[in-house]
């Protein structure tokens, strides 16, 4: 139950309440009027309107960003389901299976930075790991790195490997809350562990596909740790996402109201995902 | 249980279930298994072609002693520490106050208030860079640590105040009004009752944060420049801008990197993981 409190609510709220509005509010709203300008970050801003937002709509790097954004999206997909194999084979009870566990789920503790370097090696035209391997077999020379087709790919099988390792985790939670009578039930009827899997485990974790879902979503737009270390958006622009031009645009061009504006689409595409978890969260928690 | 438990199956289908198991988390830590092998790697190997077989055993620590002797690396990982420990502190205090607040106490938009810390923890960073940084530099915090450990604490509030919230929720009402009818305040009782009994709590957001904290890299780049000041991420990316086609420096340099998280990973992994899969119990 919660009751009235009065000064001492406001003095509990005010830290984080104050740190947030000025970090977190403040500067998104003020991001948003900028895209509404031209500035080079140092003179005189101008007011142009809408015109940031016209120009991107005719820019084709913008297009390739925002192409590969739903790409990059597209194939976190493949992180939920890599996810939940995972952890259908390691949910057991066995001695030392708790340890395994955690080795699984290591490379999510692991920063971006490092993850990128390592694939990064293994993709290299020249000593990469998968030439080696290509070449033990028999098979032609690749450069996914160098090229304008694969270099965006790459990059997502890395950023892959520690975001199916935070599903895998999302997903042993979600089995160890399956209830027994109901696969026990299911087993007295007869039903084998795959068909168990499809009728009764895979809808029981609905609300655990809801949340892994949004993860993934929220990790393919936010996007850009792997781009600065791996592809730096080469070549041609061909691998950029919408966070790394954003960025490449504001301090490397120094056009900041374009930047904002960039910034400001992405935080649309964002809001979709935010509004819907939000309004599950707390419909959920009302009935 | 699904699947089928194993305990009830013969002890050759459990052989072979390990058997299954330990291949696939070979594969799966191929790329670890790779910095390591790089990282006691010699030039001399590199100059022979030899970048994936096994290193040759001569100076199989000369890397090490590199990194950690005659660059910038120690440096990097006290900045590192020097703006995660009062990131996560910092946080774990705020968040917890707001917590109880929300958890406990009456006010008109409370609901809206706590819709807008979950929302604006998704956030894009790249939609708060430029007011960020401009706020920043008028403080007159640009490239110190204060500047990351304000905008960390503050992000980080957000998402650890609802974390905190559903576990002071839980906290039974009679502890409280008992010390109330005793005439102790708010904050009294937040401090004597509330946060002793936050601690299983604390300990999850805490491991949370401070991987979120350490590995981030994007507002390094933004905030810091320096390399009095600059932080692990940013720092072993200019490392490698050094040492360029030197992969076992590099190597030795990552997994240096890497063993604070992953130590506070292996002691803390039990509340790490109920921090992680809060989200999914919060969606039930």
């Amino acid at each position: 139950m919660r009751t009235r409190h009065g000064s001492s609510t406001v003095i509990l709220l005010a830290p984080a309440c104050l740190l947030f509005a000025l970090f977190v509010i403040y500067p998104l709203l003020r991001g948003v009027a900028l895209s509404f300008y031209d500035w080079n970050g140092v003179d005189a801003k101008v007011w142009v309107g809408l015109g940031n937002y016209r120009e991107l709509w005719a820019d084709p790097v913008f297009q390739t960003a925002l192409a590969n954004n739903l790409r990059w999206l597209a194939c976190y997909a493949v992180a939920p389901a890599l996810g939940l194999a995972l952890a259908v084979l390691l949910h057991q009870r066995l001695r030392g299976m708790r340890v395994v566990r955690s080795l699984f789920f290591m490379p999510f503790v692991l920063s971006q930075v490092i993850v990128g370097v390592v694939f990064g090696w293994f993709f290299h035209s020249r000593f990469g790991l998968l030439n080696e391997i290509l070449g033990a077999v028999g098979g032609p020379h690749v450069a996914p790195l160098d090229s304008e087709r694969w270099a965006l790919y790459t990059m997502i099988v890395a950023g892959l490997w520690p975001q199916t390792a935070y599903c895998m985790i999302l997903y042993l939670t979600g089995l160890a809350t399956v209830p027994d009578e109901l696969t026990d039930a299911a087993r007295v009827d007869g039903a084998k562990d795959p068909s168990l899997l499809r009728y009764v485990v895979i809808p029981q974790l609905r609300p655990v596909h809801f949340v892994v879902s949004m993860v993934c979503a929220v990790a393919a737009l936010r996007s850009f740790d792997y781009v600065m270390i791996m592809t730096l958006g080469g070549p041609h622009n061909s691998s950029t996402v919408l966070g790394y031009y954003m960025y490449e645009q504001t301090f490397l061009s120094l056009r900041y109201g374009y930047g904002a504006a960039i910034a400001t689409v992405l935080l649309g595409l964002m809001s979709c995902i935010v509004f819907m978890l939000l309004w599950h969260l707390f419909y959920r928690e009302r009935s | 249980m699904f699947p089928f438990p194993l305990e009830r199956r013969p002890p050759s289908a459990r052989a072979a279930y390990r058997l299954t198991v330990g291949a696939t988390l070979v594969v799966w830590l191929l790329p670890l298994a790779a910095i390591v092998l790089t990282s006691f790697r010699s030039q001399d190997d590199l100059n022979r072609g030899n970048y994936w077989g096994w290193p040759s055993a001569a100076g199989i620590l000369d890397n090490y002693a590199t990194v950690l002797l005659d660059s910038r690396l120690p440096q990097f990982v006290l900045n590192s520490f020097l703006v995660t420990i009062p990131a996560v502190i910092g946080t774990i205090v705020f968040a917890s106050m707001a917590g109880f607040a929300l958890a406990k106490h009456e006010f008109r938009g409370s609901r809206v208030l706590l819709m807008t810390f979950i929302g604006g923890n998704l956030v894009p960073f790249q939609a708060l860079m430029i007011p960020v940084r401009d706020l920043v530099i008028a403080l007159g915090l640009y490239d110190s640590r204060w500047s990351l450990i304000l905008f960390h604490i503050a992000f980080q509030t957000g998402f650890c105040t609802l974390f905190m919230r559903n576990f002071i929720r839980d906290i039974p009402d009679d502890a409280l009004d008992a010390a109330r009818v005793e005439g102790a305040g708010e904050l009294t009782i937040f401090w004597r009752i509330v946060l002793p009994l936050l601690r299983p709590a604390i300990a999850g957001a805490s491991v949370l944060v401070f991987t979120f904290v350490w590995n981030d890299y994007f507002w390094t780049l933004v905030l810091v420049q320096s390399d009095d000041i600059r932080p692990l991420t940013a720092g072993l990316q200019s490392l490698r801008g050094m040492w360029q086609t030197s992969w076992p420096l590099v190597a030795a340099g990552s997994l240096l990197a890497a063993i604070p998280p992953v130590a506070v990973f292996f002691v803390l992994q039990r509340q790490l993981i109920a921090g992680l899969t809060f989200g999914a119990r919060a969606a039930r």
